[in-house]
């Protein structure tokens, strides 16, 4: 019987098999020359087949060629396979492409915006509670007594006039309640019921009857009570240096004391910062009127003043954020317009610490 | 307070430039507020002569002259329309490229009807000196022989004014001798010695008798009343040099008998009052007013007196108020020949009074109701008197002094170790001892302790603070050393209370939920006040500055609903606005409240607001309110989930859309909502809209007992979740269905949420809904079987069912 070797017929059907591989385009190619291939019916299994009608001896020489067939081809399969996996992960990401320059939104945190006017309270907030300062405070319906009389400012004053009140509607007893014109009734407050040594920064709304182009009826104020044993007018300049230095986060600060009269302080005095501290240098800006609390107001309060002494000052929260953040006009601060807001308003995450920085 | 510099140099003696005595002034407590030089304005018009005048060919009221404007230069061809333009008169020429305030323009070179006019001869009124315009400045011939020299240098104009701020403490410095003693305390030169004031003392008794009438109880309102009599006075302008003074200052000049009384205010602080005797009838009293009275002031101005005013009047009638204003009947006027000089002491709080009921600010009010030296009153009385008849002749009487001047002694004793104590300065003896001296006081050593003797022109000055502040003042706060404040601690404690501490994490939430911060006022309209439960009249201002800020606010939401509207009119309908501050339930301390309250309108949602290519934002609705109060409760460390939801919020809320967050019956925490359309109306604000308003104070207090959290107790075991589809009554809420599942099993079920809500196709027509739920079960001991699980799922059903009605669907 003339049979092929067959040696020489497994290497035609490897070349054959060899060629169909390397000609699968694609994984769905590749996969059926694995199966004409390799599956049940496939040439490699064809051959196995032959072993069972074969003489031990040849089934032994074949079976070996076979199986050493069947592990290139498998190879040869696998390489491939892996080649056009690659090629099909190309092609897949060449068509995937997004239009990355789409806007996103930026969320809410993004969106919120915080008030000038409570950012800096919390900067001054940080700053005071540095020294030693706790927060007081007290409500805007005051009255008269704690507002003016308490204050060592008696009626028909000239003060008084100065001050603009608003006042409510008088009662059946002739007594009319006034909206607060400063903080300072919160000082007092605080007296009539905490011993010395005091140190408490007052912020609040105050109220002026008056609108023009730079006074708004209602504004923010953050007033600084130190009362003890010792504390004098030198020390008052030293906090007030400290102060405005964080505040205005700079190393150094020009300040000029002008002798001033206020009827809750003495001596006073009004309170010029050199104004390169917010980049216009060569001009002074008056920012707060201070002094030594006076000895009328701590008796008045119930304290010895032969005994106590401090200091007390007070200064516009709207102007100190005027000043630093370079906002022009204090009406606005009120108007609730959304364009000003998101502009000179600030991000939650931007919470002032002093390690962190105030404003970054 | 205004002053020249050359007025200051009358009672100071001083080498000090303008700016060094500008410096000191502000910085010992006499705040500069303006300089202004006369030089500046007026420094080009020069003194000139007409040489020749001739009629314009062109114009018959207009003048050609020549002019010459210095020695020795040839003349200048001026175009003049003055009728009293003539050859040889002596007037104030400006020259080409001059401002000339009175008219506002430069000059220029041009022709005026076909004469080029080469500068101008000018009026009073065009230097802005009076309103005289009847013909260009005509001065003495004398005054030729200054041709080409300046005119305020030869008119003695050119003299800076400052004017000084003067706090309500310090009347003595409502007179330039005041001002030039405090700089003198403070070593800018020396205080001249008191003018000498020749004899003015009469021969003959004033004639006209005066009274003060007063009860022991109103004593006070005009203790002293001194007058003297002159006679044969001859009236007229005062002179050039008082003139300008006054002019300077801002004071019209009116005759030599009324600017006298005003140089004298305005040189000592010191008001004074001249009356035309001879307008007088009968006694002149002072006295308090009595209803229905009236006179006619200075100012041509009809008074209404009242019995608590202080009046200076005759058998007449009222003459004008004390210390305030006189009256127009009986002043002095040009044909004045006998007058009554006043000077008085009126009380300061009476007078303020007075000027406030009245409305009048004079130069009197200001300074009597700052307190005038009442030891002034003689001798203000006798340099009124000497000015008077220095300027218009006439005899004095005798004074005539009714009453005695409120002069009280005050004496301090003081430690000049107070000093140091008070303000950290440490001075010498000497230089406390000094400055104290210069100012007027008279110190006697006695041991440690001094007596200070306080001169009566400062009322202010009562004990030894006021003493360290006038020491410190004239000294200089600039040398008190900066001092530290002593740490009270190391490292800074934690200052800010829980409330303090809550409203902070409130706001910083609201902004994180992309509301953005607003103030708005603590007043609002009144009706809008009472939409909001408000409006009551205890919280209506008395003097508001508009209707529309009358009343304090009962919430934060019509401050906010307002300004979603002004966005709104600006083209921005999708508004997120929170606002954290104070309301007011009434009048007392404790009805002012701490709320946190926003608005989101249109589209404001969390995610972002208007149309995006990945999906528009939705409009707003009642839960994104809730959503907002709750992630604020949850970040104040209160769980809201088991707070009580509510349907009973205000009326201002959409009824069916809106809800209350509650601890208990008592305790509202919050409302949130959809805004009732009516109250969207109101305030014009386009729906969507929707609110809430936190109630910070009503959050109860922290309890936490140690800073170390509770050991987190994370099971092994796979947790398992089952859904349960319910068809339900409509109006049955879903929180009901939730707590009724979580309660089936306490110890298994840990979680319950809702999946999905339809009330759409056969449901709707009968009235009812399917709500579907995830129950999360999460075993601790072992695994669940199937078994466990299906009994769970029965108790889930049959709770359900027992609490709301609803059947699982099939």
């Amino acid at each position: 019987m003339g049979t092929k070797a067959p040696s020489s017929d497994l290497k035609k059907l490897e070349a054959e098999l060899l060629q169909d591989i390397a000609g699968a385009g694609d994984l769905a190619g590749i996969e059926q020359v694995r199966v004409a291939t390799l599956g049940k019916k496939g040439r490699v299994s064809e051959q196995m087949a032959k072993l069972g009608g074969m003489a031990p001896e040849e089934r032994k020489a074949f079976g070996q060629e076979v199986n050493e067939l069947k592990g290139r081809v498998s190879e040869a399969l696998e390489a491939r396979k892996i080649v056009l996996e690659g090629e099909a992960l190309t092609a897949r990401l060449a068509s995937e492409r997004a239009d990355v320059t789409l806007p996103v939104r930026l969320g809410p945190v993004g969106d919120g915006r915080i008030h000038p006017v409570s950012q800096v309270f919390d900067e001054c907030v940080e700053i005071f509670a540095d020294m030693g300062f706790a927060v007081a405070e007290g409500p805007d319906i005051e009255t008269d007594d704690l507002n003016f009389t308490k204050l060592n400012i008696p009626d028909e004053h000239p003060t008084r006039q100065e001050h603009d009140t608003f006042y409510f509607r008088p009662k059946a007893d002739g007594s009319r309640l006034l909206l607060r014109t400063h903080t300072s009734p919160v000082q007092i407050r605080t007296m009539e019921v905490q011993q010395p040594p005091i140190r408490i920064i007052a912020p609040g709304r105050v109220y002026r009857c008056d609108s023009d182009q730079t006074h708004t009826p209602m504004f923010h104020q953050i007033e600084a009570l130190v009362i003890d044993e010792s504390t004098h007018f030198g020390h008052l300049k030293w906090v007030l240096e400290e102060f405005c230095k964080a505040l205005f986060e700079v190393d150094d600060v020009k300040m000029r004391f002008r002798a001033s009269h206020f009827p809750f302080t003495e001596p006073s005095a009004e309170v010029d910062i050199g104004a390169e501290a917010i980049g216009k240098p060569g001009q002074w800006l008056e920012i707060l009127g201070c002094g030594m609390v006076h000895p009328n107001v701590l008796a008045n309060c119930g304290l010895d003043p032969e005994r106590y002494q401090g200091f007390a000052f007070g200064v516009g929260l709207d102007r100190m954020a005027m000043l630093k953040y370079g906002i022009p006009d204090l009406r606005a601060f009120f108007s609730a317009d959304l364009r000003w807001l998101r502009h000179y308003g600030f991000s939650v995450l931007n919470v002032p610490t002093l390690a962190g920085g105030l404003s970054s | 307070m205004k002053f020249t510099l050359s007025w200051l140099k009358d009672h100071l003696d001083t080498k000090a430039s303008l700016d060094e005595i500008a410096a000191k002034l502000s910085a010992i407590g006499l705040e500069v507020e303006s300089i202004e030089d006369p030089a500046a304005k007026l420094g080009a018009f020069t003194i000139a002569r007409v040489l020749e005048a001739k009629s314009h060919l062109n114009a018959d009221r207009l003048k050609v002259v020549q002019v010459e404007t210095a020695k020795g230069k040839s003349p200048v061809e001026v175009v003049c329309g003055a009728p009293n333009a003539k050859a040889g008169m002596v007037g104030v020429f400006a020259p080409l490229g001059t401002f000339v305030p009175g008219t506002g323009i430069t000059l220029e070179k041009r022709p005026v009807c076909g004469v080029v006019s080469n500068g101008m001869l000018v009026s009073e009124r065009e230097l802005e000196l009076s309103d005289e315009h009847e013909g260009i400045i005509e001065l003495a011939p004398e005054m030729g022989d200054h041709v080409g020299e300046r005119y305020i240098d030869i008119m003695g104009l050119a003299d800076p004014v400052i004017d000084v701020g003067l706090t309500p403490n310090r009347p003595d410095c409502t007179g330039v001798r005041g001002i030039a003693r405090d700089l003198a305390a403070a070593g800018m030169g020396k205080l001249k010695p008191e003018r000498k004031i020749g004899k003015v003392e009469g021969t003959y008794d004033c004639p006209i008798p005066i009274k003060i009438e007063f009860t022991k109880e109103t004593a006070d309102a005009c203790p002293v009343f001194a007058g003297r009599y002159v006679r044969g006075v001859k009236n007229g302008p005062s002179p050039a040099w008082m003139q300008n003074r006054l002019r300077a200052v801002g004071l019209r000049p009116i005759n030599a008998l009324v600017d006298v009384t005003n140089y004298i205010s305005q040189d000592r602080g010191r008001p004074l009052h001249v009356y035309d005797a001879d307008k007088l009838k009968g006694t002149v009293h002072a006295r308090l007013g009595k209803m229905g009275e009236t006179f006619l002031g200075l100012d041509g101005k009809d008074y209404e007196v009242d019995d608590t005013m202080c009046l200076i009047a005759d058998d007449n009638g009222p003459l004008g108020f004390g210390g305030v204003i006189g009256g127009e009947d009986t002043g002095s006027t040009d044909e004045t020949t006998n007058v009554l000089i006043e000077c008085a002491y009126f009380d300061p709080l009476r007078t303020a009074a007075t000027g406030r009921k009245t409305g009048l600010v004079t130069d009197a009010r200001y300074r009597f109701e700052r307190g005038v030296d009442p030891a002034s009153v003689e001798p203000g009385l006798d340099l009124a008197t000497d000015m008077i008849v220095t300027l218009t002749g006439g005899q004095p009487s005798k004074a005539k002094v009714a009453g005695r001047a409120p002069v009280k002694k005050r004496v301090i004793g003081f430690d000049f170790d107070r000093v140091a104590k008070l303000t950290g300065l440490k001075l010498k003896d000497t230089e406390i001892k000094g400055i104290l001296e210069r100012l007027g006081c008279t110190l006697e050593a006695k041991g440690k302790t001094v007596k200070v003797t306080v001169p009566t022109w400062r009322p202010d000055v009562h004990g030894s603070a006021d003493l360290v502040e006038e020491v410190v003042r004239i000294a200089g706060l600039d040398r008190v050393p900066s001092t530290p404040l002593p740490r009270t601690f190391g490292i800074a404690r934690t200052v800010l209370t829980e409330r303090q501490r809550r409203a902070r994490r409130a706001r910083r939430m609201l902004g994180a939920r992309g509301l953005v911060e607003a103030i708005t006022w603590s007043f609002v309209r009144r009706s809008d006040a009472q939409l909001f439960g408000g409006g009551a009249d205890a919280l209506e201002l008395d003097n508001p500055i508009s209707t529309e800020m009358s009343s304090m606010r009962p919430s934060l939401l019509p401050g906010l609903l307002t300004a979603v509207q002004r966005n709104r009119n600006r083209g921005f309908a999708d508004a997120a606005l929170f606002e954290l501050g104070q309301a007011y339930r009434g009048d007392s301390p404790e009805d002012q409240y701490l709320a946190a309250s926003g608005v989101r309108s249109g589209t404001a949602r969390l995610m972002g607001s208007g149309r995006h290519w990945d999906g528009a934002a939705c409009e707003v609705d009642v839960f994104d309110a809730k959503a907002d109060v709750f992630s604020v409760i949850a970040a104040l460390g209160l769980d809201p989930n088991k707070a009580q939801i509510t349907r009973d919020a205000p009326a201002w809320f959409h009824p069916g859309r809106s809800g209350a967050l509650r601890l208990g019956p008592k305790v509202v925490l919050a409302h949130f909502g959809e805004f009732h359309p009516e109250t969207l109306k109101t305030f014009d604000v386009a729906p969507p809209a929707v609110g809430f308003e936190i109630f910070l104070d009503a959050l109860p207090p922290e309890k936490r007992k140690s800073r170390a959290k509770a050991p987190l107790e994370a099971a092994d075991l796979l947790p398992v979740r089952r859904d349960f589809a319910f068809v339900l009554d409509r109006s049955v809420a879903a929180g009901d269905v939730m707590r009724a599942a979580a309660g089936a099993d306490r110890a298994l079920i840990q979680d319950v949420s809702v999946f999905d809500v339809f009330s759409g196709g056969n449901l709707a027509e009968e009235g009812k809904k399917s709500l579907a739920i995830e129950v999360t079960l999460q075993p601790t001991v072992e695994t669940l079987t199937d078994k466990d699980i299906d009994a769970v799922a029965q108790k889930v059903i049959a709770a359900v069912k027992k609490a709301t009605g609803g059947e699982i669907r099939g």
